[in-house]
This record gives structure tokens, sequence and C-alpha cells, in this order.
């Protein structure tokens, strides 16, 4: 329909039409340069070597390596972008996926893999491995499914093509199938990729023969025991009638008295399930938890001082070596200078004040930098946490860069807590301890003033917040958590040495909170599950590690800043920011705020 | 208003440093209970590091300030601002990611008493009813002359026995800045004693009971604001008569 104009505003060239709106997702361009990105994503982690090194884990013994998945998702995910609908005005109907659509997954896969093709066509001719050492012969075999070079390339293609064209007929299944088969495949992939944890678990429960039976020798699913999973999860998410509700929204119905009982079973629940996990999953896991719990207890603390009162503390490692080191000293017979020989539970007071101290020495020259130059003092403390202890002048009782060993172990009445499983409990322990008092003060009067001080320190101040103690009970407290993860560390290893204290760990714990949600509890618990817990499981990964990460926070920033779990305030301020901008009009926030736990 | 009683604020010869930069020199104000007065000067006159001196943010290198006869120079903000005396920034300056419920709350911090300021939120709502509408609203979104209604709520809540404003005025339009001073002399009508900071005299004048006017750090004029309306060198300066 034409537009009519008033007298006053200028002619415009044309009558402004508004067509039914974009009937087909179909878009040539956009297709084309979907495929031309997913195309470098692809020749990018082949030439970096990801496809090569990741072909030795068999998922489905023996058709499909991780290395293979790898391959096989990209143009899987990008034929499904390109087959999305374009967004929808408000008010419009919602168009139907039509089978034309799948066209453009089918141009996107296509294209993606042509440009896979051309790095091995190209590869011997400008003798690109001088360049990409990771360009081998075995990586050509790879890409060419070994079927040599020419009908070899065209498989790929045709793959590509095939995948592009799946993920985007994707669209057209129904909603309830189209779940129920994207979760049943990630199932099946991921009990395959976590096969150590799944054999652990059900030697665990004493279902070791099952094992015998899912897992062939050479590792990987068997394809009798693929096609029963994905047949068994795909039959149970189809019959299972979706309810349409939450859990949380049908406790939030319950009467008060119910709920008390729910929350307390829920409680009783969860005690039992950290008394038996390590004895059921056994040393190798218990070890891998025993090392997420001492993240999650940092990253709790780290995000006290940077997620609920905004410092950006790039030192923290400094407050964990303290009370490793602190620790160490006190309960150590060979500790150089000053040797005590306390026990863990005696020592553990010093820790607290040693890191209480650290704190405040760390948080007093910073009280008044703000931002990027309080990141970059603190980035320095932290080195020189780790050059102090290194140092000759404290040698006679750090030791220096021989460190201090013979530490014992956690006494407990009579038995001494030694390994893994062991650890678990006083781990366990300390950081249930931590989760509680993170949420208590969360939102309490100082939370309260942390938040105003993260908003506004001059306001806040105005407002009579106290900066001075308001800052530095943030760094005391974080440092305090800090102190503790190191001290069971030192525990754990028995020893402890300056180079353990680097900036890495200071960023993994950055990572781990901004992963999860900066201020949200479960979001840390989640961040440090991911960051700290994924890659000892998947050991393949652990050279890749920190390429993982950059990864994971570029896509974590463009598609979901407000982390995995945000809590429910964090994610109103970013996302109706957002939502703000986008629609130009005043929103309108929810009162409640359950807060993160 | 009695001259003969105590000023709830007095500045005795103050002078403010930043760095070795003078920016107050020798200022003399009084500010008696009940009353509105207004600082009247131009851009970097120093307007507001004057509220700043006063509320503690910077500490003044000589001269004494009392509220109620109880000198206040050189202690913490916090305790100032325990004592009695809020403060209306420059810019409004909202916690813009707070709704504007916690935004009220934050102005009655240190006021601990439990969770009872329902009264004086209900005290707000009566003088901005459209503070109420918007409770639960991310105080960052609120439009200009609503984020300065919120702004005044929250420097109410702590109940001051002064308000300090900085420039209530700025960037609103002119109905805007009219409903404004409107409510300035309402809230002072109801008992509080108010410091206006303004560049606008003519408006801030008009409800004012004293003025000082301000120049480059220096009091040149101080007089009641019928005189300051009606002196000469005043309306060539600030109010805008050649
Ligand atoms: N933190 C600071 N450090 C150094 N100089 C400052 C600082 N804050 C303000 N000044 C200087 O002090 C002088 C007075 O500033 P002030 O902000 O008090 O002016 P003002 O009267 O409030 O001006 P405006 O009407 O523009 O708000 C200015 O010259 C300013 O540059
Ligand atoms: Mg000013």
């Amino acid at each position: 329909m034409a537009v009519s104009r008033s007298p006053g505003t200028p002619a415009l060239e044309q009558p402004i039409v508004i067509t039914a709106f974009p009937s087909s997702a179909f878009d040539i361009r956009k297709s084309i340069r979907l495929g031309l990105i997913a195309g470098l994503i692809l020749v990018l982690i082949s030439a970096m070597g990801l496809v090569e090194s990741f072909d030795d884990r068999m998922l489905i013994d023996p058709i499909l390596s991780l290395g293979y998945v790898l391959l096989f998702l990209v143009p899987l995910l990008v034929g499904h972008i390109a087959g999305r609908l374009p967004p929808l005005l408000e008010g419009m109907p919602a168009p139907e996926h039509r089978p034309r659509d799948v066209l453009g997954g089918l141009v996107s896969g296509t294209v993606a893999s042509i440009l896979l093709a051309l790095l091995v066509i190209a590869t011997p001719v400008f003798d690109l491995r001088t360049l990409f050492i990771n360009l081998s012969p075995t990586l050509v075999g790879l890409l060419t499914l070994n079927q040599g070079l020419a009908s070899g390339l065209l498989l790929l293609v045709a793959i590509g093509a095939t995948l592009g064209t799946i993920g985007s007929a994707l669209h057209l299944l129904p909603d309830k199938w189209r779940s129920a088969l994207v979760k049943s495949v990630t199932w099946v992939l991921g009990i395959a990729l976590l096969q150590d944890l799944v054999l652990q678990l059900l030697r665990g429960l004493g279902l070791s023969f099952a094992s015998r039976l899912i897992f062939t020798v050479t590792g990987g699913l068997s394809i009798p025991a693929t096609v029963l999973i994905f047949g068994i999860l795909l039959g149970a998410q189809l019959s299972i009638k979706t309810k349409g509700e939450s859990l949380a929204t049908r406790f939030a119905r319950l009467p008060d008295s119910r709920k008390r009982r729910t929350l307390y079973a829920a409680g009783v629940l969860l005690l039992v399930v950290i008394v038996v996990l390590p004895q059921i999953v056994g040393p190798y896991i218990s070890e891998v938890l025993d090392l997420v719990g001492l993240f999650l207890l940092m990253g709790f603390g780290l995000n006290i001082v940077v997620g609920l009162a905004g410092l950006l503390d790039l030192g923290y490692v400094a407050f964990f070596a303290v009370g490793a080191y602190t620790m160490a000293v006190l309960v150590s017979p060979s500790s150089p200078g000053f040797a005590p020989q306390l026990t863990f539970w005696l020592a553990l007071p010093f820790v607290v004040g040693t890191a209480a101290l650290a704190g405040i020495l760390v948080g007093l020259p910073v009280l008044r930098m703000r931002g990027d130059y309080l990141a970059i003092v603190t980035l320095g403390f932290g080195e020189i946490a780790r050059l102090l202890a290194q140092s000759d002048w404290l040698k006679p009782f750090l030791g220096g860069a021989q460190g201090i060993l013979r530490i014992p172990n956690i006494p407990v009445g009579p038995i001494e807590l030694h390994t893994p499983p062991q650890l678990f409990y006083p781990i366990a322990a300390f950081v249930a301890l931590a989760a509680y008092t993170s949420w208590r003060l969360q939102d309490s009067r100082i939370g309260r003033a942390w938040m105003a001080m993260r908003e506004d320190e001059d306001v806040a101040e105005a407002m009579g917040i106290n900066i001075v103690t308001t800052k530095l009970l943030a760094f005391v407290i974080g440092a305090i958590l800090a102190g503790f993860s190191g001290a069971i560390f030192a525990m754990k290893i028995g020893s402890v040495f300056p180079h353990s204290f680097n900036l890495i760990f200071s960023l993994t714990v950055l990572v781990i909170i901004i992963v999860g949600g900066l201020g949200s509890l479960r979001g840390v618990a989640l961040g440090a599950l991911v960051i700290v817990g994924l890659p000892e499981l998947l050991r393949e990964f652990n050279e890749f590690r920190f390429l993982f990460y950059g990864i994971i926070l570029v896509v974590m920033m463009r598609l979901k800043p407000e982390g995995l779990l945000p809590r429910a305030r964090r994610a109103r301020e970013i996302t109706e920011e957002e939502r703000a901008q986008d629609v130009g009009m005043p929103v309108t926030a929810t009162a409640a705020d359950p807060g993160g736990t | 208003m009695s001259a003969n009683t105590e000023p709830a604020l007095k500045l005795d010869n103050v002078s403010t440093h930043y760095g070795p930069i003078l920016v107050l020199r020798n200022m003399n104000i009084e500010i008696f209970p009940g009353e509105i007065v207004c600082l009247l000067g131009g851009n970097a006159s120093g307007k507001t590091t004057t509220l700043r001196t006063i509320v503690g943010m910077v500490a003044p290198t000589e001269g004494k300030i009392t509220l109620d006869g109880v000198e206040i120079a050189g202690l913490d903000t916090t305790e100032i601002v325990g004592m009695g005396i809020s403060m209306v920034p420059e810019n409004r300056r909202l916690f813009s990611r707070m709704t504007v419920r916690e935004n009220l709350e934050m102005g009655a911090y240190l006021r601990k008493k439990g969770n009872s300021h329902q009264e004086d939120l209900d005290r707000i709502f009566e003088l901005f009813p459209r503070v109420k509408e918007r409770l639960n609203q991310r105080a960052g979104t609120l439009s200009g002359g609503e984020q300065q209604m919120v702004a005044m709520g929250r420097a109410l809540m702590a109940r001051p026995k002064v308000l300090l404003m900085d420039e209530p005025s700025m960037g609103l339009a002119p109905v805007l800045v009219q409903s404004t001073f409107e409510i300035i002399k309402e809230i002072n009508r109801q008992g509080t004693t108010i410091f206006l900071v303004e560049q606008n005299a003519n408006m801030a004048l008009l409800i004012a009971d004293h003025g000082y006017v301000l120049q480059t750090g220096r009091i040149v004029l101080a007089d009641t604001a019928e005189n300051l309306l009606n002196n000469k060198m005043m309306r060539e300066a600030y109010l805008g008569e050649m």
C-alpha cells in the first residue's frame, strides 16, 4: 500500500510498499557468505591440527572419530543457520518453513566444503606445509576420506552439501521431533566423548558388565550400542508428554509447608549424593572433581571481587599462593626457616589471617584506582607474589625455586585424608561454606553497597557508603576464599612451588566466572565444571585448552554476554539494554529478582 | 528567616585545592534552618566543588564548615552524610542498572533500621507520582525528567536536614524546569533546608531566600534573593539583560 504524504514532508522517490513478509529463507548471497565463513573455520581447524589430533579419538568405533565430528558439525550448523527464516517483525504472522528453504543449507554446506577441498589441492601446489606444519599427508588422507585425491574431494564436497542440506532441513521437522533428534544425537556423542566418565560410573554402580557391551576394546561406542542408545533416547523423548512447565514453576505453586519439605528432601538428597559420589566415580574422576572444587572455591571468591564489587583483579592467584605457602610453612616438617609443624586445622586460622592481610595489602594501594588501571596493577601484584616466592630474599623461609616439600595429609580424627576421593570431602565442605557465604552476602547490605560502588563509586560515596571499608572487605573476603583453596591445594599436592602460581591461573578463574555469568553462583559452578572439569575429562583437548578458552570467550561475548547461568539481575542488565536499543522503547523490568543461587 | 538562630550549615573562610590548584578561596556561606539558599555562578566557577567540599569528598585546605554548630570539615563523607546532609549530584547520576526502587533504597543506606522505608517511599510518591509507576524500571531507561525526580527522591530517602542540589534544572525542557523548581519549593515547605547550586539564576532566585554569586572560586555577591534579582550587576551578568 502507498503511504500518504503530508504536504510538508519532502517527496519520497517511490511510494513505500510493504510487501507480504519475505516468504522464503533462501537468499543466495547470504548462503554463500555463511558458507565462506564456515569454510574458513574448516580450513582453520584443519590447519591448526585439530582434525588430525582429534582423529585418534574414536567416538563410534570404527566409523566416526572426534576429528570427523568436528569436520561434519560445521557444515551441519551452517546449513541450519542458513535455513533460518529472517527475524520477524512484531505482529507479523510467522511464516512457515518451506522445502525450498533447504537450498540455503545446500549452498552453504557446498561452499564450505569446497573451500576445504581447495586447501587440500593448494597444499602441495604452494607447499603450504612450510607455513602450516599440520598440513600433513595424514591430514590430506583424512580429508579425502582415504579415497584418493579426486574421488575423495568429490566425496568431501558431497558430504558437506548433504550435511548443509540436513542442517537446514531440520527446520522442516515439527519442533518436538527436531528437539528430540538433536538431543538424542548430542547425548550419544556426549556419552561417547565422556567414555572414561561413563566407564567409571558403570564400575562404581557395579555395572561393569554393561561397559563391555557398550564400548569396544579399542575405545568408542560400538555400532549396535550406538543404534540402541540412540533409539532408546529418541523413543523416550518422543513418548514423554511435554508438560510445558519447568520444575521451578511447579515448585513455586506448592504451598509453603510442602515447599519447605521439598527443599529439605532435596538437601538431604544432595548430601547423600555428595557422600557417595567419590566412592562411585573412583579415584580418577574424584581427582577431577577435587580440582573443579578448588577452582570453584576461587571462583566464588573472585566472583565477589569482580562480579559483585566490580573490581577487576587480574592477580587473584596471589591470594591462592599466600594460602598455599602459609599452609606449607606451618605444617611441613621440611619448611626451611620456621617449621612449627601444626596440623592442617590448626594452621587454617593463620591462613585466614595471612590471606586477609594480603587482601588489605593489595586493596590499600589500589583504593582510588578504577577499571583498567586496577586491572593492570593487580596483574602486577600477581606476578610480584610469584617472584617473591622465588626470590633469594625469602628463600630461607619459602625455599626459593625448590619450594616446600613433604606436606603431610589432612588429619580427621584417627584417619588421614590423602587420596582424591578422601580429599573430596573437605573440598566439598569448603565449597559449601563459600557458596553459603556468597549467597548470604549478595543480598545483604554490604552486597548492595558493592553493587552501588560497581555502578558509580562517587555517588555511592555520596550516599554514605564507606568506599574504603567496602572495597577492602571485597578484597579480604575474596582473598580468604582463595587462601582456603591454596591451603587445600598444598595439602593435596604435598608440596608447593613458586611456578605453580602463574598468570594463567588468575585468568582461568576469571574465565570461569565470566563464562558462568558474573555474579551468579550457579554460573560459577557450571563455569568451573566446563572450564576445568571438561578439559580434564577430554584429554585430547588439553593441548588446545587455551585455544578453546579463547573461542569460548569470544562466542560467549557475542551470543550470551550475561553468561551461561546468569543471575537474574545481570541478565536484566545486559539483555534489556540491548532490547531497549533494538526496539527503541522503555523497558519494564520485572520486580522479582530471586538472585542466582 | 530568623537571623538570630544558629545557621544549619555554615562555611567559614573555606578554601579548597585540587592538588596545587586553588579552586575555592575564602568562602563564607550561611544557610539558616528552613531556608532555600542558592549559589549562582558560571561554568567552572567552583559550584560543584563547593558541594563536594561540604560533603567531605574533597577536604577543605582552610576554614571551618559546621552543621548545626558542629564542625564537619575533615570528617569522612560517610559520617557527614550520616549527620544529615545529602546531595542530588550533578547530572542526576542514578545507579543506572538498578531499578528505581533500588536507587531509592540506596538513598536510605545509612538509615539501617530494618526495611521500614515505606513511609519515606510514600512521601516521595506524593511528591513524584510518576516515580511510583516506574518503581521496577531500570533507572538507566528513565527519561531525563524522571531521572531528576528519582535523584531527588533518592536524596530525600536519607531524611536530610540539609539537602544539597547541583543544577537540578540542567538539561531539562522549560516546562520541566518550572515544575522542578516548584517541587524544590514544596520540599522546602515540608521542612527541609535547601542549598541549591544553579546556573539558571532567574528561576533559582524566584524560589530562594538568599543567594550567593560565585566567580572563579570567590563569592562576589551575597544578598537576599529579592535584592539580587534587582541588582544591576547581577542583571547584566547573570539574568540575561544587557
Ligand atoms: N578533580 C579535579 N581535579 C582538578 N581540578 C578539578 C577537579 N574537579 C574540578 N576541577 C576544576 O575546578 C574548577 C571548578 O570546577 P567545578 O566542577 O566546581 O565547577 P562548576 O562551577 O560546578 O562548573 P559547572 O557549572 O560546569 O558544573 C574547574 O576549573 C575544574 O576544572
Ligand atoms: Mg558543576
